[in-house]
């Protein structure tokens, strides 16, 4: 069925004319923004028990939504998986992908797509069982390592075993799901992949306390929104939207307060929401662009903390997401 | 009256239409020729034209790229700056092995279960029937999940495999097997056998030959053959046994040495062969009962028993029919092993249209050359049937 999408997309790139629309007068036109979201992820993009699609990456892109469209609810958005993802993106089908790609060299570079910021930084991490009393990565010589395919993951897993001339067994899956159950089952003694999702797949371990997340970190996995290249305008919308809600974090304007927060003295804060001054109308935007998204989907730190945060089953911490005056890497360029 | 020979029939030429409706035929051929060459011109342009404004990378030269990531199963060399291609070889291997396999199981239990189908015997045919009807309408992709996890539940661990003589062992991870070492020497020893064994065929042959002529055997032929198995053990003894095992054994967290057959090989290659085999037996049954009864009959009435009229009479008339299904379901097996991506199978699918994909984010050139490679392997497959067909088709004048 996804081999099936990729030749789709193939024959959609035959089908589009040479001359390219802006993304913006598209979407403006269409009236919704499309999305592409990882399929099934707690957390990030999932979809919950009264079929609407909740998680960390939809709000992203509803905060696109509310900021272009003024409504973020005007969203559509498409589950892909690791091999589709980059085709649609390239040939149409989505505006952009919020989803749980990588930023790596191979994937900016030459395949008709820009990455634009981060907005998550991740790590490959493993989960062992807790009975296997091991402590750490190094510990892991030899092993059965269950990983599912694609993505950076395998490529991490080798540079880190060859540099440090362990040898190891690899099982690798399509999907995720079936990684986690294989290594559940007792074909492998460890399970690879970014933190966040041995955080948000793990639970639906059956006992789950029984396994351990072994505290190494072996590479950076640097998460944002992905756009297609050579449109430049709609990649200054994108990152500036959402650098907007790292901005509210750190200016101390949230969901509830943002309508008093209108009315604030601090020069920032009033040309971040449009008061006195249109940023907008640079990336032909309205001038509340950033009000609207931020009154509608909330600041950096809230659309974290509903869906990743300590509070929830997932219970990530901040970590390298913090605000960088809080020690961590998350900086919004001035509003000025 | 006599009859004359007729003339060989002329081969055709290409002569210039004749007549206002031969043209009108030939213009509109033309017309369609021109405007689908007109509408796959414009399709490479705009694909052309499309890569250009993306800034996609295109060209094969990736296939010299290094790869970089670990395969489960690898059956040829490789070492860490294997590239790319080294990579799609080994996933081909590795579909092209599963797909014999599966080929030569499935037609085994096929043709046994579409003749029992057949069998007076009630509780035979019946259970025949139900494994086919059964088989065939659960989804390929569910059995394989069935037997992906019906091979991993029940195996232990490997602290605790199953240990038949310290020689191999079973457990999750695979089955652990020893592998030969062959030493210096070894050469010497295999030609011996070799030798021998075309002696003997050779012999056999003989002996046919003149059995067919006078009606009875050669003299002492037997002895002959029992001289012939004197080389070998002499040969080995002469160089030294240069035979050696490499035996698995435990280390760590696995097996290590010896040669690994893993599950996910094991599952697939269970299911695709029963799921084969039920599709097999479809085409057995209706090969058999186009046979005319009257064969049976008549070889029935020169005193044939069931034995020798199956194999002599039925089989080989049955075979005209039952060729050609079966080389598309053949067919429809190596596509079938694209499936293993489900269950971590390092096939084509899962290595090559999958992590290379994604690595080197040229999605066309991937997938042409893997429909090239299973386009090019189905058409080896159909032309072996297509020989064997024609071997057994009826020679008519």
């Amino acid at each position: 069925m996804k081999r099936g999408l990729v030749l789709a997309a193939a024959f959609a790139a035959l089908l589009c004319t040479s001359a390219s629309a802006a993304t913006l007068d598209t979407i403006k036109q269409r009236g919704t923004v499309n999305c592409g979201t990882a399929p099934n992820l707690p957390g990030f993009a999932y979809t919950d028990d009264k079929n609407v699609r909740r998680g960390f990456d939809v709000d992203m892109c509803r905060a696109l939504a509310a900021a272009v469209l003024g409504d973020a609810d005007k969203v559509q958005l498409s589950p892909l998986g690791l091999r589709d993802g980059f085709a649609t993106l390239t040939t149409g089908g989505v505006d952009v992908l919020t989803h749980r790609l990588t930023w790596t060299y191979n994937r900016d570079n030459g395949s008709g797509l820009d990455f634009l910021m981060v907005v998550y930084y991740d790590g490959q991490g493993f989960m062992v069982p807790k009975a296997m009393n091991v402590k750490s990565v190094n510990d892991l010589k030899g092993a059965s390592i269950c990983v599912a395919q694609g993505s950076t993951t395998e490529l991490n897993i080798a540079d880190y075993f060859r540099a440090r001339k362990m040898d190891y067994r690899i099982v690798t899956f399509a999907d995720l799901d079936e990684a986690r159950n294989a290594y559940e089952q007792g074909r492998c003694d460890a399970w690879t992949n970014d933190r966040s999702a041995l955080a948000a797949r793990g639970l639906q371990l059956k006992n789950r306390d029984a396994h351990v997340i072994l505290p190494e970190i072996i590479s950076k996995e640097p998460i944002g929104p992905i756009v297609r290249q050579n449109d430049s305008q709609w990649a200054h919308i994108v990152r500036w939207t959402l650098f907007a809600l790292i901005a509210a974090e750190e200016l101390g304007v949230t969901q509830t307060n943002v309508e008093e927060m209108k009315k604030s003295e601090v020069p920032e804060i009033k040309r971040l929401l449009g008061i006195g001054d249109d940023l907008g109308q640079k990336n032909g935007l309205s001038a509340d662009w950033a009000y609207q998204a931020i009154r509608q989907v909330g600041n950096y730190g809230e659309i974290f903390e509903r869906h990743l945060g300590e509070k929830t089953r997932l219970g990530l911490s901040r970590g390298q997401n913090r605000l960088w005056k809080d020690g961590g890497l998350m900086m919004a360029p001035p509003f000025r | 009256m006599t009859a004359e020979a007729l003339p060989p029939p002329r081969r055709a030429r290409f002569a210039l239409p004749q007549g206002p409706l031969a043209w009108r035929a030939f213009l509109i051929q033309a017309v369609v020729l021109v405007a689908i060459a007109a509408f796959l011109l414009w399709v490479g342009r705009n694909v052309i034209a499309n890569i250009a404004r993306l800034n996609i990378n295109t060209g094969f030269s990736f296939l010299s790229r290094p790869a970089g990531f670990e395969i489960a199963q690898k059956l040829i060399g490789y070492g860490d700056s294997a590239s790319y291609f080294d990579v799609f070889v080994i996933a081909l291997l590795n579909t092209v092995v599963l797909t014999a396999v599966a080929i030569v199981f499935a037609t085994m239990l096929g043709f046994v279960i579409g003749i029992a189908r057949l069998s007076s015997n009630r509780l035979v045919a019946g259970v025949a029937a139900a494994y086919v009807e059964l088989i065939r309408n659960i989804p390929l992709l569910l059995q394989l999940f069935y037997w992906y996890f019906a091979v991993l539940r029940p195996l232990p661990g490997p602290r605790q495999s199953l240990n038949f003589l310290d020689l191999a062992f079973l457990n999750k991870r695979g089955l652990f097997l020893p592998y030969p070492v062959f030493e210096s020497g070894f050469g010497v020893l295999a030609l011996t056998v070799l030798v021998m064994i075309v002696l003997g065929l050779v012999l056999a042959w003989m002996n046919a030959r003149h059995r067919r002529r006078t009606g009875s055997g050669l003299h002492s032929v037997r002895l002959i053959a029992l001289l012939l198995l004197i080389p070998p053990p002499i040969a080995a003894w002469l160089t030294g046994f240069p035979l050696s095992w490499d035996v698995p054994a435990l280390a760590g967290f696995n097996f290590t040495g010896g040669m690994t057959v893993i599950p996910e090989f094991v599952a697939m290659a269970i299911a695709l062969s029963l799921y084969g085999a039920a599709y097999i037996a479809e085409i057995v049954r209706s090969g058999i009962r186009a046979v005319p009864t009257g064969q049976i009959d008549a070889a029935r009435a020169i005193g044939l028993r069931p034995g020798p009229i199956n194999r002599l009479i039925v089989i080989p008339q049955a075979l005209r029919v039952i060729l050609p299904p079966l080389g598309t379901q053949y067919i429809v097996l190596l596509k079938n092993s694209s499936l293993a991506a489900a269950i971590a199978y390092p096939d084509l699918m899962l290595v090559f249209a999958g992590t290379v994909l994604n690595q080197t984010g040229q999605p066309l050139e991937v997938m042409l050359v893997t429909m090239a490679s299973y386009v090019l392997i189905g058409l080896a497959i159909g032309a072996v049937i297509n020989l064997l067909n024609r071997r057994v088709q009826l020679v008519e004048r």
